[in-house]
């Protein structure tokens, strides 16, 4: 079969990393092929070799069999490589033509020829099942839309060869099956997909053969039909990946937190959370599951004191809270992981140890009189570095510099290190590779077995499935059944959060 | 009473419609040139200086050569220069942009002041040397009203407005316009496409220049054929509440523009009004009031105004 993509012996260094570590890499024409590996692992870095956006070391690429050596992405582009990265490359004031033809203009004279851009968008959009509205503005636009119009942005622009890089970080779970329809379609086509991946289900899924790294090196190249997902992770991490959360049985004892009849607004002031009431006691894990945009959002933000509910109590033990700010709520014992760890979660312009401290940077030890004490933060946060194992050890660094894993474990470790009796967490190991994932998972356990009450909000349902103790499904605002994860199936779940009750389930 | 009575004659005197073009034409100059630069990604607030430094290039080469156009030409050459210095600054340094643009307003106001003894020997302002004669059209002299408020312009504030449908033009028709857009709002995203951001930012620093520079001689040999030290006195700031208002689109920008002309003239023409006979202590008074009507406008449609995302960020690659 033609080869579409041969990178040979690439080697690139960074200052004070070996990026890619003497890495091949081969892709066969009309193929899809999986590159997947852990966070730092030195995917992005190929990937942006073979746009030309960094040039190797060295080592060799060809590109249907020649020889190449690319000064910048435009000479990938005119090779008939495109790539879709993980951050959209997208200007939000424009629109989707617009964004489409973008360097490569359609015009007539020195005219910019905007219906005949239009025209095209739409030809591809057709021809490739990839339905966008050409004259609609990209800000208006949900993210799965966005991420077509860059695809259909490397179609235009003649790319046989399509890297996508962490593609589905960002979408939903309907709108992954849609992009791997899409890309399935492209395959038909004859076109040639990498697939930039660390979701291994999602990699057993749609690709034909896979490449894993770890540490800057290519640690096997696997067909897909002769392998499974436990060896593809002991690949990647370098030893046994445990995927079943190993938990002795919660000891449930007192309430810690009740909520009662507990209804919320969004910012359009619509009702998204209608009428909840659960509880959780000390030393459980309550899940809740759904789909995105079903309530859970702001049924977190109401309990941690982010929005003010219209009715109901929260009640934290034994005490009325409903509406209380956060700094009360945070001084009552609550502590909240966000799901959104760069907007709520962090500073990211801060060093490390003042990211440590936040919310409890003015009570004791951290303050000495009304001054920061900053020998006492900086021997704090060095404790929690190397209980948590955050990497860099570096103190100092600014929380933008560390990756998603880190980050999360930065945020992770405050939250738990501030003794809380509730912990609300959202989403703890989105975009987070299988080590870090695990890792977190551990540590959630670990603070349940110490009688912490956990509230964890997730849209993984393997997640949610084997950390909860209970688990309730939220559909439009509200519960649709509370169970026990072990007594339920998938299928009932999966129909929960489409809308039907457990009672009605379980009747039939 | 009084007070309507004199705003009825101000209203009604054809002198005060040409006065408020006379007073936008500066902002409409400047602020396109907030535009061009704003549009691909630079906050240039130097065109104060680049005004001032036009102002005065235009006066000192009008009383060289005679020839008042020449004066122009050599504003905009001397605006040029300035706009590359800011370009250089903060598109290939990656300098602060308010600091670089402070620089440069300081530099011009310096550079100005120090130049008038030797050149023209004297400080302060400058003999009348010369200034573009008005053009006059003979269709608008047929009738009284038209003849006294747009009979006879000076010929800049047709280039004005022309400036305008050119700027509209490049800005939103064309490929260049395009990608300058694109350079502002997502640097980052154009550069993936082959579009070359630095080359787009100089681009637009080196058009504010020529607009700023155009703006500034505009009050010097455009209208009253002198030159007096600070004679910008800010309009270069106004200019750029003019953009903002005008939301970084030329054509929105020429009406905030008139805007701030018309509130300019109309505060002049009240002072002097023979109604009213204000005193000659509170008539300082009155200048107030372009620029309470600038914070009153920018305080009400701030919210309303989407700048260029990558406003103001130096872009590395």
């Amino acid at each position: 079969m033609e080869k579409a993509v041969e990178m040979i012996q690439i080697v690139k260094q960074f200052p004070g990393v070996l990026a890619n570590d003497h890495v091949d890499l081969i892709v066969l024409k009309g193929e899809i092929h999986s590159v997947v590996g852990e966070n730092g692992a030195g995917k992005t870095t190929l990937m942006n070799q073979l746009y030309g956006l960094l040039k190797p070391d060295s080592g060799e690429i060809r590109i249907f069999e020649q020889k190449v050596s690319f000064k910048g992405p435009r000479d990938a582009i005119a090779k008939g490589i495109g790539m879709v990265h993980q951050h959209f490359m997208l200007v939000n004031n424009l629109t989707v033509a617009e964004n489409v033809v973008l360097g490569s203009e359609t015009t007539r004279g020195i005219i910019f020829d905007l219906r005949e851009a239009q025209k095209r968008v739409d030809q591809l959009s057709r021809s490739y099942g990839l339905q966008v509205d050409p004259t609609a503005k990209i800000e208006d636009l949900p993210v799965g839309m966005q991420q077509r119009v860059e695809i259909i942005k490397t179609l235009y622009r003649g790319a046989e060869i399509l890297i996508l890089d962490e593609p589905t970080a960002v979408l939903t779970p309907q709108e992954t099956e849609e992009l791997f329809s899409v890309l399935k379609r492209l395959k038909e086509n004859g076109k040639t997909i990498i697939f930039i991946s660390h979701k291994l289900n999602e990699v057993m899924e749609i690709s034909d053969r896979i490449t894993v790294m770890r540490q800057g090196k290519v640690t096997g190249v696997l067909n897909k039909n002769e392998t499974d997902v436990r060896e593809i992770a002991r690949l990647m991490v370098g030893r046994e990946v445990v995927f079943t959360v190993q938990k002795p049985p919660a000891k449930s004892s007192d309430v810690v937190l009740r909520v009662e009849n507990l209804w919320v607004k969004d910012y359009r002031k619509l009702d998204m959370v209608k009428g909840i009431s659960f509880e959780i006691r000390k030393g459980e894990i309550y899940g809740i599951a759904g789909v995105a945009g079903n309530g859970q959002s702001e049924l977190v933000e109401a309990l941690t004191g982010l929005r003010k509910p219209e009715k109901g109590r929260v009640i934290l033990c034994g005490e009325d809270v409903t509406g209380k700010s956060v700094r009360e709520l945070r001084e009552k014992g609550m502590a909240h992981i966000p799901e959104d760890r760069h907007k709520y979660g962090l500073i990211l312009q801060y060093p490390a140890y003042y990211n440590m401290i936040l919310g409890r940077h003015y009570v004791q030890p951290f303050v000495k009189g009304d001054f920061l004490d900053h020998r006492k933060i900086q021997e704090f946060t060095k404790t929690i570095f190397s209980q948590f194992d955050v990497r860099p050890n570096n103190i100092k660094m600014l929380g933008m510099n560390f990756s998603g894993g880190n980050q999360q474990k930065l945020v992770v470790a405050r939250e738990m290190s501030a003794q809380p009796k509730l912990l609300v967490v959202s989403q703890p190991t989105r975009g987070l590779d299988v080590g870090a994932t695990e890792f977190i998972h551990k540590a959630l356990i670990q603070l349940r077995d110490t009688g912490v009450a956990i509230l964890l909000v997730s849209m993984e349902l393997d997640e949610i499935m084997s950390l909860s103790d209970r688990l309730a499904v939220m559909y439009s605002g509200q519960i649709m059944g509370e169970v026990d994860p072990k007594e339920v199936t998938v299928e009932e779940i999966g129909l929960m959060m489409a809308g039907h009750r457990f009672e009605d389930l379980r009747r039939v | 009473m009084r007070v309507l009575t004199a705003i009825w004659e101000i209203f009604t005197n054809p002198a005060f419609y040409k006065l408020t073009l006379t007073a936008a034409t500066p902002f409409i100059f400047a602020s396109l040139g907030g535009v061009f630069s704003e549009i691909t990604g630079v906050v240039n607030i130097a065109l104060e200086g680049i005004m001032l430094m036009g102002a005065f290039v235009s006066i000192v080469f009008t009383s060289v050569t005679g020839n008042p156009w020449i004066g122009l030409l050599f504003a905009i050459l001397v605006g040029l220069g300035m706009a590359w210095l800011h370009a250089w600054a903060s598109i290939k340094w990656r300098g602060n942009q308010i600091v670089s643009g402070t620089a440069l307003i300081l530099l011009a106001q310096g550079v100005t002041g120090f130049l008038m003894e030797p050149i023209f020997g004297r400080p302060g302002q400058t003999d009348i040397v010369g200034k573009i004669p008005e053009l006059r059209i003979p269709l608008f002299m047929k009738n009284e009203f038209l003849a006294q408020s747009i009979g006879e312009l000076s010929p800049m504030i047709y280039i004005a407005f022309g400036c305008v449908a050119l700027a509209w033009f490049i800005i939103y028709k064309t490929r260049l316009g395009l990608r300058m857009r694109a350079v502002g709002e997502n640097p980052e995203a154009a550069d993936t496409l082959g579009v070359n951001v630095y080359m787009i930012r100089y681009f637009g620093v080196l058009m504010s220049g020529i607009m700023a520079s155009l703006g500034g001689a505009f009050l010097s040999v455009g209208e009253v054929g002198n030159f007096r030290e600070l004679m910008t006195g800010g309009r270069g700031f106004i200019a750029l509440a003019a953009m903002i208002l005008g939301n970084w689109n030329p054509v929105g920008a020429m009406w905030a523009s008139l805007l701030f002309g018309f509130s300019e003239a109309f505060a002049n023409q009240l002072q002097s009004s023979s109604v009213l006979h204000v005193a000659s202590s509170t008539k300082p008074l009155f200048n107030m009031f372009p620029f309470i009507v600038t914070l009153i406008v920018i305080a009400g449609f701030i919210g309303k105004t989407r700048s260029p995302a990558a406003d103001g960020v130096p872009y590395e690659k």
